[in-house]
């Protein structure tokens, strides 16, 4: 979901960073009081960013025969709510884009809205909606973490047609072109992604009760086995 | 749980390998497994051919070496905490196991 250094057009650049930025500034402050009022929950928001650390820099194969990568930061959304999780995004799209020229700072704004901005929202969303569905938390996480990762690479084609609509077809037909290429790759990606983070909140679950008590992802009944 | 857990780990193992055999791809074909950012800078090529990017990476890794070793790098860091996390999770609920006989006629039968 990296767009890379250079290939937005600055207006496009501009705008995007424009949206993210106020964003990742509220996403800080929410981020701060969280841990000021719970600083019992400073070690499991450590291992929801060392979770999108992780899978993002894991560029997995998938059917289309390309590779892409997940993403990570649903973990996080569900546990924190999705304002925590996007100065977590920020910090690896910028470790991304300054050391490995991975995205890159001209397209960081975009790169964040898409991937710590709409991934986690979507991933909340979700949660709530599944939640209130009367799904169990397995499902409800896995539906979270999974939607929300493709999500964020829907986002990026969408991005990348508006900057760049087909000469015939417009923005629709470089949408479905862009689509093609990240959303479709992405599917099976963000189902391993929904069922790695599954496990890991089933041993949140089992091992930090205590902390995790008064989060809501903690007051669904446990999936059966589970 | 645990069997699920192990199940949930082979279907995770299983879609990550599957596609390295079941792909849309003709074998053999040139960018096979490539990234799909890639795929996306060669598409708007094709979209927009006369664009040309105006800012280049202010540091590129030297070598696909160079590269692999700092997405391990990320990857170890992310590894290493949750590593940190899971060991003192698994030690921590040891004690606990360990303390509760001695200390659960001492204490209010309802505490957890």
């Amino acid at each position: 979901m990296h767009i890379m250094e250079g290939f937005l057009p600055p207006a496009h650049a501009l705008g995007w960073a424009a949206i993210s930025l106020p964003v990742l500034a509220w996403g800080l402050r929410s981020m701060g009081r969280s841990l000021h009022a719970h600083p019992e929950r400073r070690m499991l928001l450590g291992v929801a960013a060392a979770f999108a650390f992780l899978l993002s820099a894991l560029k997995l194969p998938s059917v289309t025969g390309s590779c892409s990568h997940p993403t990570g930061v649903g973990l996080g959304a569900l546990l924190f709510g999705p304002a925590a999780m996007v100065p977590v995004g920020f910090v690896v799209l910028l470790f991304q884009a300054l050391l490995l020229a991975h995205g890159g700072l001209t397209t960081l704004g975009a790169n964040v809205f898409s991937m710590a901005i709409v991934g986690p929202f979507v991933s909340y969303a979700v949660f709530r909606a599944a939640a209130r569905l009367g799904a169990g938390r397995s499902l409800a996480v896995f539906l979270a973490a999974c939607l929300g990762d493709l999500a964020t690479y829907v986002t990026t084609s969408a991005q990348l047609a508006l900057a760049f609509p087909d000469a015939v077809g417009g923005f629709e037909t470089s949408f479905l072109k862009f689509a093609g290429i990240f959303a479709l790759t992405q599917v099976p990606i963000a189902i391993s992604e929904g069922l790695l983070t599954v496990l890991v909140v089933n041993a949140m679950a089992r091992f930090n009760a205590q902390e995790l008590r008064a989060l809501p992802v903690m007051a669904l009944r446990a999936g059966k086995g589970a | 749980m645990k069997t699920r857990t192990w199940l949930l780990w082979a279907a995770i193992v299983l879609i990550t390998v599957l596609p390295l055999y079941l792909n849309s791809a003709a074998p053999g074909s040139e960018g096979m497994f490539g990234g799909s950012d890639d795929r996306a800078q060669q598409a708007i090529g094709t979209l927009a051919p006369g664009y040309t990017p105006w800012f280049a990476p202010v540091l590129a890794p030297a070598s696909s070496e160079i590269a692999s070793l700092l997405f391990a790098l990320q990857a170890a860091i992310g590894a290493g905490v949750i590593g940190y996390w899971l060991g003192l999770s698994v030690a921590r609920e040891r004690a606990r196991n360990a303390q509760s006989p001695a200390q659960s006629s001492a204490q209010d039968p309802h505490a957890d």
